[in-house]
Order: structure tokens, then sequence, then C-alpha cells
């Protein structure tokens, strides 16, 4: 027996019962997304040029590397959770549902640890001859 | 949970009335998608280029700024601003205003030309400092 009013109960469920976490995660990582797009955008367009060395010693620096980290995990998880999302509303068998869910997942996991390798690469590779 | 065929389905896009409303919704999917396959895919591609060495990351420039793929930064880049100014319109959907019809349709039509604007704006920039 529970105390709580059969509107509290469900509140915030859906029909699919659970996503009121997954729809604030959407939201959180969007906005987190958008200010690291911002701060690099800028960035980018205020160097002087986007050359091989001109990147990379411009990415060796702490300042810049630990932003564009915080940015790959913000936008992999954000566009994990969209596109797990246009999956949910236009798949309708169960079966594959499931199969495309996990193909986002174990992708954006994938694309998100080659960049964050590629970035503590740069940083901890030291300046070059 | 299965569905039940012999239960009717939403009418869905195939009859409805196109307006602004619906063609910002769908252009948010739709450059959402774009964004997180071929967007992210560029993205990845240009760090592990920056992190292999100089070789790698020549060739990749060499297909970043090929003029006949001219299309993809462009279209990536307006995709990001189409995406980024609904996304904002979300936000003030989500708590719950901006549903009047009229101003409805204003924001969602400001969506579109400011990409459109914003996008114009940063390929002249970098046309004019290429030039510079």
């Amino acid at each position: 027996m529970t105390m709580e009013t059969p509107l509290s109960q469900v509140r915030g469920l859906g029909a699919s019962g659970e996503g009121a976490k997954h729809w604030g995660l959407e939201r959180a990582t969007a906005a987190s997304s958008l200010i690291l797009l911002v701060w690099l955008g800028v960035s980018l367009l205020r160097l002087p040029d986007l050359s091989y060395l001109t990147v990379t010693s411009w990415m060796r620096s702490t300042l810049v590397a630990v932003p564009m980290l915080l940015l790959i995990f913000s936008v992999f998880w954000h566009l994990k959770s969209g596109l797990q999302v246009i999956v949910e509303d236009y798949v309708h068998e169960e079966g594959s549902k499931l199969l495309w869910i996990m193909v986002i997942n174990f992708l954006s996991v994938f694309g998100a640890a080659i960049a964050l390798f590629a970035v503590l690469r740069i940083a901890f590779a030291g300046t070059p001859a | 949970m299965h569905r039940n065929p012999s239960r009717p389905m939403s009418p869905h896009l195939t009859i409805w009335k196109w307006g602004p409303h619906m063609l910002v919704s769908i252009l948010h999917r739709v450059t959402g998608t774009g964004l997180a396959i071929l967007g992210a895919g560029c993205f990845v591609w240009w760090l592990a280029a920056a992190s292999t060495g100089e070789e790698s990351y020549a060739y990749f420039v060499s297909w970043a700024t090929w003029k006949w793929a001219l299309i993809v930064p462009v279209g990536l880049s307006w995709a990001l601003f189409q995406h980024t100014l609904s996304g904002l319109r979300h936000f003030v959907l989500d708590i719950g205003a901006g549903y009047e019809l009229q101003t409805n349709k204003t924001w969602s039509i400001m969506t579109m030309v400011g990409a459109l604007l914003l996008t114009a704006a940063l390929w002249a920039f970098i046309y004019w400092r290429a030039a510079a």
C-alpha cells in the first residue's frame, strides 16, 4: 500500500513507464553542447589558420584540451539520446527497435572514444620537432 | 509491447497541411540526424587525423576543402545553426511558453530565417578572411 495518489504515481512516467530522466538529460546535454560548441566555433575562427601545426599546438594547451574532452562527452551523449528518440518514434517493431538502439549506443561510444583518445594523444604528445 | 495492427494509425505527415511549425519540427529531426551521423563523423575524422600526423591531416584537409565537396561543410554549418535555433525554441516550448498560434508561427519562421542568415554570415566571414 502506498500513500501516493494515483496521479503522483504516474506523473513523469508516460506510456513507456520510463523516459523522464532521458528527456532531462537530452535537455541538459543540449545546453552544455551549446555552450561548448560556441566556444569551439569562436576559438576556431580566432585561430590564424587551421593548419596541422596551428591546430595541434592549440589543442595541446590545458584550457583547450579539457573543454574539448567535455565537448566530446556532451555532444556524443546528446546525439545518442537524440538518435534513440528517432528510433523509438519511427521503428515500431520491438526487436528491430532494440537492435537499432544497440547499434546507436555502440557507434556513439566508439566515436566518442576515438575522439577522446585523439585529443589526449595530441595533448600528451609534447611539442613536435 | 505489441502494436495491434487493427487499431487505427494516427494520420501523420501525409494528411496535414504543411505549416512553418511542422516544417521546423521535421527540420529539427532531420538536421539532428544529419549532424549526428555526418557531422560527428567528420568531427571524429578531423581529430583522429590531427592526432595521427601531418600526412593524415593533409589528407583530411584535401577532402574538407575540395570545392566539389563544399556542400558538406556549408550544409553541416547550416544544419548546426538550424538545429541550435530550433533547439532554443524547444527550450522555450519546454517551459510552456510560445504556444499561441501566431507566436508559434513567427518563431518557427525566425529559426529558419536565422539559420540561413547565420550560415551566410559565417561563410562570408570565411571568404573575407581568406581573401584578406
